[in-house]
C-alpha cells in the first residue's frame, strides 16, 4: 500500500489532524502556549521525535517481535526524547527551564507511540519519516495556532515583542490574564474544533440521540 | 525455507532485537549526555551568575551582552556563610564541609536533615518550613570595602515558592536591586514581580531600622518623600498574597534567621 | 508534619490537579469519560499505579540514577540521571504489565471492563507526568507516596466528574462542531476554572 507523498505530508494539517480528529497529543498542547516561543520548541522537539522514531522502528519493523513490541518503540522513542532533551539543555538553556518536565513528557505523547503503532509498523522508512514530520506539523498548526491567541490577548505580546502596548508600561491594553490561566486552553482548542469541524463537515460526530421536537408545539399541530 | 513469522518471535530473535536495540540506543543517549554535560553545567551556572548581576544592576537585559557575564561575574567574592553560626566560613573550612560554591545547591541541601534544620512556626514568616545550614553570598568588593552584597532569598507567595536574589550596597541597609528567577505566580499579577518597573523601585530603599526589619510592601501609592516611604515599597495591584510573600520573605532573610547577623557585621 | 504532608496531598489533589491544571492525561481523560462505569474504573487502576510507581521511580532515582546516588555501591562521581526517563516508562511500563496480569487472576469482571484501556494507562502521560514532577521537586521517599497518591486521586475525581457531566450532556442539544469533542473540551475548561478556586486554600 503505498502512499502519495502528498497525503501523507500535508493530510495531517486539516483533514486528518491529530489533535482536532485524532484526539491525540493534547496533553503537552496546552500546558506549553502561554508563549510562541516555548511552543515553538515543543513543536519542532516533537516533530523531531516523531519523524524519527517512526523512521528507526520502520526500518527494524519486520524483526520486532511481537511480544516485545511495545516496549521496544518505548525504549526507542524515550531514547530521542533523552537526546533532544540534553541537546535543548546545552543549547537553550532559558528554553528548557521553561518547558520543565514537558520535553520528557513527549514520550506518552500519543502521537508519537499513535504514528509508530499505527503507520511505521507498517510501512517503509523514508514515508514513514515523512508520517512523523507531517503529524508533527499537524499537531504544530494546532499549537501555534492556540499560542498565537493566548500570547497576544493574555500578555499583548507575539515572540516577546510587545504588539498592543500593555498599561503597565504606559499604554492601553489591559491583558486578558485568564489567557495565560489552564482554563482558555480548553476553550481555545474547543472552539478551533468547532470552526475546523464547520469548514469540513465531514469531521462532524454523529448524534447519539435525535432531539424530539417541542411536545406541546407538535401536539397543538 | 524457514517460516519469517515464526523466525521474529523465536526466543532467539527476541532475545537479538531486545539486546540489539538496547544496546544501541544506550550508546547513543550516553554519548549525548557525556558530550553534553558539561554545556549543561556552565550554562546552569552561567543563568544563576546573570541573575546576581541582575539583581547587582550590573547586567541589563537586552542591553549587555551574554558574552560578558563570565568577566562581570569574576569580579564578585563568593563566600560561604554558615547561617547557623551567623558567620562566614574561612576557606579551609568551606573545603572541610566539601561544599564547591559554584555548585552548591542550596535548594537541595535544605531538604537533607543533614545539612538543614527545620523552621518552627513563629521562625517560618516566608512558609519555607526548613533552612539549609549554608547559604552562600556574592560580594562585589572594590579597594577592600564592599560595594554589594548579593544574597539568595526564597519564600511562598501565592501558587509557588519564589526564588532571587536581593542585593544591598556596602551599608548592608540599602537595596541596591532585586530579581525573581524562579515562581510560578498568576502572570499579569503576582507575576509582576518580574516588571523592571515594580523592581526599579526598590533601589534605594532601606531596610533596617536600629537593626530590626522595617521593610514593608504595601498597598496603595507609598509617598517617597515621607519618613516610612524610604521603607516601603508598592505592592502589586491585584496581587495581595504574592505581595505578603515577598515581604516575609524579605522580613524572614533580612532578619535574625536570615542574613540580618552578617549584615550588620557589614554595618559595623 | 502532618500538616505539611495533608496539604502536600491535598495541593496534588485540587490545586495542582494533574488533569484539570498540568492538562495530563488528557486522550484518555477525553476518550473514556463518556460512561461514569469505566471512569471510575480506569480512576482506580491510575490510583493504584501512581501510588506504586512514584515511589518505586524515587527508589530508582536516589540509589541508582542521582548525581552521586551510586556511591553505596562505590561509585560516588556516577551520575546516571540522564537515564531517567527511559527507566520510569520502564517501571511504569511493568508495573502496568504486573497489575494486568493480577486483575485478570484475581478481579477479572474490572479487567474485562476496563479492557484494552488498561495497558493504556501506561502512555498516559500524568503517571510519568507524576515521576517527573516528583523528581523536578526533590521529594524524598514519604513526600513522593503522598504525592502519588494524591495524583491519582486529582485525576481520578476529575475523569469520574467528567463522565458525570458528559452524561448528561447527551440528551443536550449541541451544535454540529461541537458535537462530542468541542463541547467536551469547553466542559473541561470550565472544570479547570472552577479548581482554580480551590488555590486560596492555605493550611
Amino acid at each position: 500500500m503505498s502512499k502519495n507523498v502528498n497525503e501523507v505530508l500535508f493530510g495531517p494539517i486539516f483533514v486528518n489532524n491529530p489533535i482536532g480528529l485524532q484526539i491525540l497529543g493534547i496533553c503537552s498542547a496546552l500546558a506549553v502556549t502561554t508563549k510562541m516561543s516555548v511552543a515553538l520548541v515543543m513543536c519542532i522537539a516533537l516533530t523531531l521525535v516523531t519523524a524519527f522514531s517512526n523512521l528507526f522502528i520502520s526500518m527494524i519493523r519486520n524483526q520486532i517481535p511481537s511480544s516485545i513490541r511495545i516496549i521496544v518503540q518505548m525504549t526507542i522513542i524515550a531514547s530521542l526524547v533523552i537526546v533532544v532533551d540534553q541537546i535543548l539543555g546545552a543549547v537553550a538553556y532559558d528554553m528548557s527551564k521553561q518547558l520543565t518536565v514537558f520535553v520528557g513528557l513527549i514520550i506518552t505523547n500519543c502521537i508519537v507511540m499513535g504514528r509508530a503503532e499505527a503507520f511505521a509498523m507498517q510501512n517503509p522508512p523514508m514515508i514513514s519519516f515523512l508520517d512523523g514530520i507531517g503529524n508533527g506539523l499537524g499537531y504544530s498548526v494546532v499549537l501555534m495556532m492556540v499560542a498565537t491567541i493566548r500570547e497576544l490577548i493574555g500578555s499583548g505580546r507575539l515572540f516577546g515583542f510587545e504588539i498592543l502596548p500593555l498599561v503597565t508600561n504606559g499604554g492601553w491594553y489591559v491583558p486578558t490574564g485568564m489567557m495565560l490561566l489552564p482554563p482558555s486552553a480548553f476553550f481555545i482548542i474547543g472552539l478551533l474544533i468547532w470552526a475546523l469541524r464547520s469548514w469540513k463537515t465531514e469531521q462532524v460526530e454523529e448524534a447519539e440521540y435525535e432531539i424530539g421536537g417541542h411536545t406541546a408545539l407538535s401536539r397543538a399541530m | 525455507m524457514s517460516d519469517p513469522v515464526k523466525d521474529k518471535d523465536s526466543l532467539k530473535n527476541i532475545l537479538v532485537v531486545a539486546l540489539g536495540v538496547c544496546f544501541v540506543c544506550a550508546i547513543i543517549v550516553s554519548t549525548a549526555a557525556v558530550q553534553l554535560k558539561p554545556q549543561r553545567i556552565a550554562n546552569k551556572a552561567l543563568d544563576r551568575n546573570k541573575n546576581i548581576l541582575i539583581a547587582a544592576g550590573l547586567y541589563e537585559t537586552g542591553v549587555t551582552a551574554d558574552a560578558q557575564i563570565d568577566t562581570l561575574f569574576e569580579r564578585f567574592t563568593v563566600k560561604v556563610v554558615d547561617m547557623q553560626e551567623q558567620r562566614y566560613l574561612s576557606a579551609d573550612e568551606v573545603a572541610e564541609v566539601n561544599i564547591d560554591p559554584r555548585t552548591y545547591d542550596q535548594r537541595k541541601a535544605a531538604k537533607n536533615p543533614a545539612l538543614s534544620m527545620a523552621l518552627s512556626d513563629a521562625q517560618d514568616v516566608a512558609s519555607i518550613s526548613r533552612r539549609a545550614r549554608y547559604s552562600v553570598a556574592y560580594l562585589l568588593e572594590q579597594d577592600g570595602q564592599v560595594e554589594r552584597i548579593v544574597l539568595p532569598i526564597h519564600g511562598y507567595g501565592l501558587w509557588s515558592t519564589l526564588y532571587g536574589f536581593i542585593a544591598l550596597e556596602g551599608d548592608g541597609n540599602t537595596v541596591a536591586g532585586i530579581t525573581f528567577y524562579e515562581h510560578a505566580e498568576t502572570a499579569g499579577l503576582g507575576g509582576e514581580v518580574d516588571n523592571p518597573a515594580w523592581k526599579a523601585l526598590w533601589q534605594g530603599k532601606k531596610i533596617y531600622i536600629d537593626d530590626q526589619v522595617a521593610f514593608e510592601v504595601v498597598k496603595g501609592n507609598v509617598d517617597p518623600t515621607s519618613a516610612k516611604g524610604k521603607y516601603q515599597v508598592d505592592a502589586l495591584s491585584g496581587a495581595t498574597l504574592t505581595s505578603r510573600g515577598v515581604q516575609n520573605m524579605v522580613s524572614f532573610w533580612m532578619g535574625r534567621d536570615g542574613f540580618g547577623p552578617i549584615l550588620k557585621n557589614l554595618k559595623g | 508534619m502532618f500538616e505539611y504532608y495533608l496539604s502536600l496531598l491535598l495541593k496534588a489533589v485540587f490545586i495542582e490537579n494533574m488533569a484539570l491544571v498540568f492538562f495530563l492525561g488528557m486522550c484518555t481523560f477525553i476518550a473514556i469519560s463518556k460512561k461514569i462505569e469505566t471512569a471510575i474504573g480506569l480512576g482506580i487502576a491510575v490510583i493504584v499505579v501512581q501510588v506504586i510507581t512514584v515511589p518505586v521511580n524515587n527508589i530508582i532515582f536516589t540509589y541508582l540514577l542521582a548525581d552521586g546516588a551510586l556511591a553505596w555501591a562505590g561509585l560516588p562521581d556516577v551520575d546516571l540521571s540522564f537515564l531517567g526517563y527511559l527507566s520510569y516508562i520502564g517501571v511504569i511500563a511493568a508495573i502496568v504489565q504486573i497489575m494486568e496480569m493480577f486483575l485478570d487472576k484475581y478481579v477479572p469482571a474490572l479487567y474485562n471492563a476496563l479492557g484494552v484501556f488498561l495497558p493504556l494507562i501506561t502512555v498516559n502521560c500524568a503517571i510519568l507526568g507524576a515521576s517527573l514532577f516528583m523528581v523536578n521537586r526533590d521529594y524524598n521517599f514519604s513526600e513522593s507516596v503522598v504525592y502519588g497518591v494524591g495524583a491519582g486521586i486529582g485525576w481520578a475525581i476529575a475523569i469520574v466528574a467528567l463522565a458525570g457531566i458528559r452524561e448528561k450532556l447527551k440528551y443536550s442539544d449541541v451544535p454540529a462542531g461541537l458535537r462530542g469533542l468541542g463541547i467536551t473540551f469547553i466542559t473541561v475548561g470550565l472544570m479547570s476554572l472552577g479548581f482554580m478556586s480551590f488555590g486560596g486554600i492555605s493550611l
